[in-house]
């Protein structure tokens, strides 16, 4: 878990042919798609929600995991976009006949599709599968590794907030060990030039995460007294089961986010969640549906910034963009 | 000023023997050359004779101007001051983003930098006038058109140009054209706007110019 020194792109816009994590995505690229999901967000606002540029194209949304939100984000942004999409899931598919993730997706490819969005519980599912079929991947979520979506999507917010992300303070709290969300909202945060904390149980945080540069906070007061923004995660209630969390009165006392922790720092500090939220565990209610939530907004974000990976991802020439650039009238 | 506003250039030629009191019309920039086509005081002129005719080419009240970005967007809402100023009738001026409509996405895959589009209002039953700078194949007004069909059904769509360089691709036509230029192998027109260049006016360039 080391920040790679990402290395500068020749072309700041030019994604390469998978998005699987955005540990090696430099701050250039990480811009691009920002930028590019400002005029997506204008799409959604139409009477008709639909634009032609990937007409023709055909999307695969491969989901070995359950997932509501990211899966339906996903959907509405190829759709906007004008692609054609099937939905795979886990259930009810040759996957649970005992299909290899390579053999599902090499039969996809036999029906000539163009793009994956994969979701799969295995770290490395979604490089795996870029290694070996020749269609764009995009990684929804594999495992602990990372969900590179969601981190852009939660600093477009950010930025959409607060006006920059360089600077800025950014604590995340919850489960971060397990959090595939927390390790991609670490990278981006840290490439795009913000500060990064971590707030939860020691049982939770991952052991030499300081190496990063990354704060760590024990108390959650302690947190938001330093705090610009806090992105606070989803208890993953099966980890009960396995002894991380005592219980989950206990986690909401010592770490829940409620109205009288945050009114004690006597700012404004922007509160993130990525969704599902536990109310009453790590966020309470009146602080999810408060004037500091951009929780709907993020939500709102998530359909413009994947199409802003969607639309970079497909056109992969950008050596023809750059000459076409102020071209034909 | 009006017999020199009413002329329609044909050819570089007759451009530069109409002008008269100005300036040495060829200019060296790096790597090219570039000779006005029509200066600012020109621009201004047509800009206003423009305005002029699409007051009186139909009914302004429920007009609405769509200029496409990241030109013809400014040189609306100059017609747009003008149809206030003459008519005083405050026309609403929306500006067009084309990119994802372009027909030539699979050749030249995603262009860095996607304007936002922002119609004001419903589109529906309104006479829509297009106004853009320059109009050669005519494929970013078949985009144009595509894009508008998503904001409502105008009652009657209408194409203002501040140049035509003919070189048309498709069946398109201009209802108002500022001037017409015949341009040579190797040349392009451009039009300046003050919001995005510093000057106003219109240029021949030849092509070896970056940009």
């Amino acid at each position: 878990m080391t920040p790679a020194a990402a290395a500068p792109s020749p072309a700041g816009h030019h994604l390469g042919k998978d998005l699987i994590g955005l540990e090696d995505l430099d701050a250039d690229r990480i811009q691009a798609i920002l930028d590019t999901a400002e005029p997506f967000k204008e799409i959604s606002e139409r009477p008709i929600k639909k634009v032609p540029v990937l007409r023709g194209k055909t999307i695969v949304n491969l989901f070995f995991e359950p997932s509501t939100r990211t899966r339906i984000s996903f959907e509405f942004a190829e759709k906007r976009l004008g692609a054609d999409t099937v939905n795979i899931s886990a259930s009810g598919s040759s996957v649970e006949k005992g299909e290899t993730l390579v053999d599902t997706a090499r039969n996809l490819e036999a029906m000539r599709i163009d793009m994956v969005v994969v979701r799969h519980g295995s770290s490395g599912a979604a490089q795996f599968l870029a290694e070996r079929i020749p269609s764009n991947v995009i990684n929804a979520g594999d495992g602990q590794h990372e969900h590179p979506t969601q981190a852009l999507l939660d600093l477009l917010t950010l930025r959409d907030t607060l006006g920059k992300i360089k600077g800025i303070k950014v604590c995340i709290v919850g489960d971060i060990r397990h959090s595939r969300v927390a390790r991609s909202n670490i990278f981006g945060l840290l490439h795009m030039g913000a500060e990064v904390a971590v707030c939860g149980p020691r049982s939770l945080i991952p052991a030499g995460i300081e190496e990063l540069g990354v704060r760590c906070f024990g108390r959650v007061e302690e947190a938001i007294e330093w705090s610009d923004a806090l992105n606070i995660l989803r208890l993953q209630l099966e980890r009960m089961k396995t002894g991380f969390v005592p219980s989950l009165r206990e986690y909401n006392r010592v770490f829940g986010v409620s109205r009288a922790r945050l009114d004690a720092a006597g700012r404004r500090i922007v509160i993130l969640h990525p969704g599902p939220m536990n109310r009453g565990v790590e966020i309470d209610s009146d602080v999810a549906d408060g004037p500091e939530s951009v929780i709907l907004p993020q939500v709102t974000n998530g359909v413009a910034v994947r199409m802003a990976v969607l639309y970079l991802l497909a056109g992969g020439h950008p050596e023809h963009a750059e000459a076409a650039k102020g071209g034909a009238a | 000023m009006g017999a020199l506003i009413a002329r329609q250039v044909s050819g570089i030629l007759a451009a530069q023997s109409a002008r008269s009191g100005l300036p040495s019309a060829q200019e060296s920039t790096e790597g090219g050359t570039r000779t006005p086509v029509l200066s600012e005081e020109e621009s201004k002129a047509t800009l206003a004779r423009l305005a002029d005719e699409v007051g009186k080419g139909g009914e302004i009240n429920d007009l609405v101007l769509v200029g496409i970005r990241r030109r013809g967007d400014h040189l609306a809402a100059r017609l747009a001051s003008h149809l206030l100023s003459r008519h005083e009738t405050d026309v609403p001026t929306g500006s067009l983003d084309i990119t994802l409509y372009r027909d030539d996405f699979a050749q030249i895959g995603p262009r860095p930098i996607i304007g936002v589009t922002d119609i004001p209002v419903d589109l529906t039953d309104r006479r829509v006038v297009v106004v853009d700078d320059v109009l050669f194949t005519g494929r970013t007004i078949r985009a144009a058109l595509n894009e508008l069909a998503d904001f409502g059904r105008p009652r009657r769509i209408e194409l203002c140009v501040l140049i035509d360089r003919g070189g048309r691709e498709l069946p398109i036509h201009a209802d108002y054209v500022g001037t017409t230029v015949e341009v040579g192998v190797g040349q392009r027109v451009v039009v300046h706007v003050p919001e995005e260049d510093g000057e106003l006016g219109a240029f021949l360039e030849s092509e070896q110019e970056a940009g």
